[in-house]
């Protein structure tokens, strides 16, 4: 639902600056996003500086250092530390990112931590993804056939057919798209956003399943699929370097395609 | 305490099984207008240059008569659905986001209906 201000207990106050040593010589800023749901403060940010001399290259790497050296409190989430989980979507400055895979280098002065944006707040850096995966869920993200699979070998796809999945089945479900578009913010209770709608057309288009039809019925709703209006937040975002707009854009396309083709 | 299922709030009614023609229609009539905002143009240039028998019979030729009623339609169909769809995204309370709709559709095929009426006035007068 659009809103455009945030709620009393929703705006930031001032945290804590913590110093980084003396005798560092290369020091960065991090200005972080802090929420406890235990206390009933209001949502802070805290400043770490860091001594990039002693620092992995990578966002991720002083997140973990501010975790193990400085600020064991800061909860975030991180698994694979090489973009293949997606566990560690966030926002920093300003654009959603795997902070694992966006080298501290290609920002200048003062990088800001945020969650993924309009999500709500578990802790910190951790945003709810319940509805997210409920959505994901809601497409059924896996194979349907009515023909039983053959006995002795798999369900066997040609190269072609295969090719067709590059650049879908790479996505990780970070999230960083979807909460990158204004229509998931505002509408993201029933539009299922770009993330879930270019794992939908990964079904439509593999050419073993059977149910395209029915995939196709599901999507045609003026909220489901009709909210996206291409402002292509979810390409520019993607750590992963995939379309998601032309995902939907194509998903168009086959309905509009069964209608009039 | 809330006990519905996750999956159970997303699937919620279900599909519309509709959109996909509002959606086209907003391209078509978009691409439409595009040729018909021509006549319009020549229309308007006449009406602020011609003198007012010039504008009129220039209006009166079918063909001219054709393309202006067509752009009045598109124009209006094509306001009416993008509205809409600013509607939808924006207005959060379902009362609300029905009566508006409703009421820009209405407001719209009023305009378009006066709009017409006019044109088939000034060509009976020429």
């Amino acid at each position: 639902m659009a809103e455009f201000t945030l709620p009393k207990n929703s705006t930031l106050i001032k945290g804590t600056t913590y110093k980084a040593p003396e005798a560092a010589k290369n020091v960065r800023r991090f200005e972080v996003y802090r929420w406890d749901p235990e206390t009933a403060e209001n949502p802070r940010i805290d400043i770490y500086e860091l001594d990039m001399d002693n620092c992995g290259p990578m966002v991720l790497d002083a997140i973990l250092k501010i975790k193990n050296e400085v600020d064991s409190s800061l909860t975030f989430r991180r698994s694979c530390r090489e973009g293949v989980c997606g566990s560690c979507a966030m926002n920093v400055n300003g654009k959603n990112t795997l902070v694992c895979t966006k080298a501290i280098d290609e920002y200048s002065d003062t990088i800001k931590i945020f969650p993924l944006p309009h999500m709500e707040v578990v802790k910190d850096l951790v945003p709810d993804m319940t509805h997210f995966y409920a959505q994901y869920a809601s497409i059924k993200p896996w194979i349907e056939t009515q023909t039983p699979a053959p006995s002795d070998t798999e369900r066997l796809q040609s190269k072609e057919d295969r090719e067709v999945l590059d650049g879908l089945y790479e996505c990780v479900l970070c999230a960083c798209c979807s909460t990158s578009c204004p229509s998931y913010w505002w509408n993201g209770e029933r539009y299922l956003g770009p993330a879930v709608l270019l794992q939908a057309y990964r079904w439509l288009v593999d050419s073993r399943d059977e149910n395209t039809g029915e995939r196709l019925d599901e999507l045609e709703d003026p909220f489901k699929l009709y909210r996206c209006h291409t402002i292509m937040n979810c390409t520019d975002t993607c750590p992963k370097g995939l379309n998601p707009a032309k995902a939907i854009a194509e998903t168009k396309k086959l309905l509009v395609q069964r209608k009039l083709g | 305490m809330q006990y519905r299922s996750p999956l159970a709030n997303v699937r919620g009614l279900g599909s519309a099984k509709t959109g996909t023609f509002h959606w086209w229609m907003q391209r078509v009539t978009a691409v439409a207008l595009i040729p018909l905002s021509f006549s319009l143009i020549i229309f308007l240039d006449l009406s602020l240059t011609a003198t007012f028998q010039e504008t009129v019979t220039w209006l009166a030729s079918p063909f001219n008569t054709v393309c202006i009623l067509a752009w009045i339609v598109a124009v209006f169909y094509h306001s009416a659905l993008g509205l809409q769809v600013v509607i939808e995204d924006y207005v959060a309370v379902e009362s609300a986001k029905i009566i508006s709709i409703w009421l820009v559709n209405l407001v719209f095929i009023f305009l378009a209906l006066a709009a017409i009426v006019v044109v088939f006035r000034l060509i009976s007068i020429g």
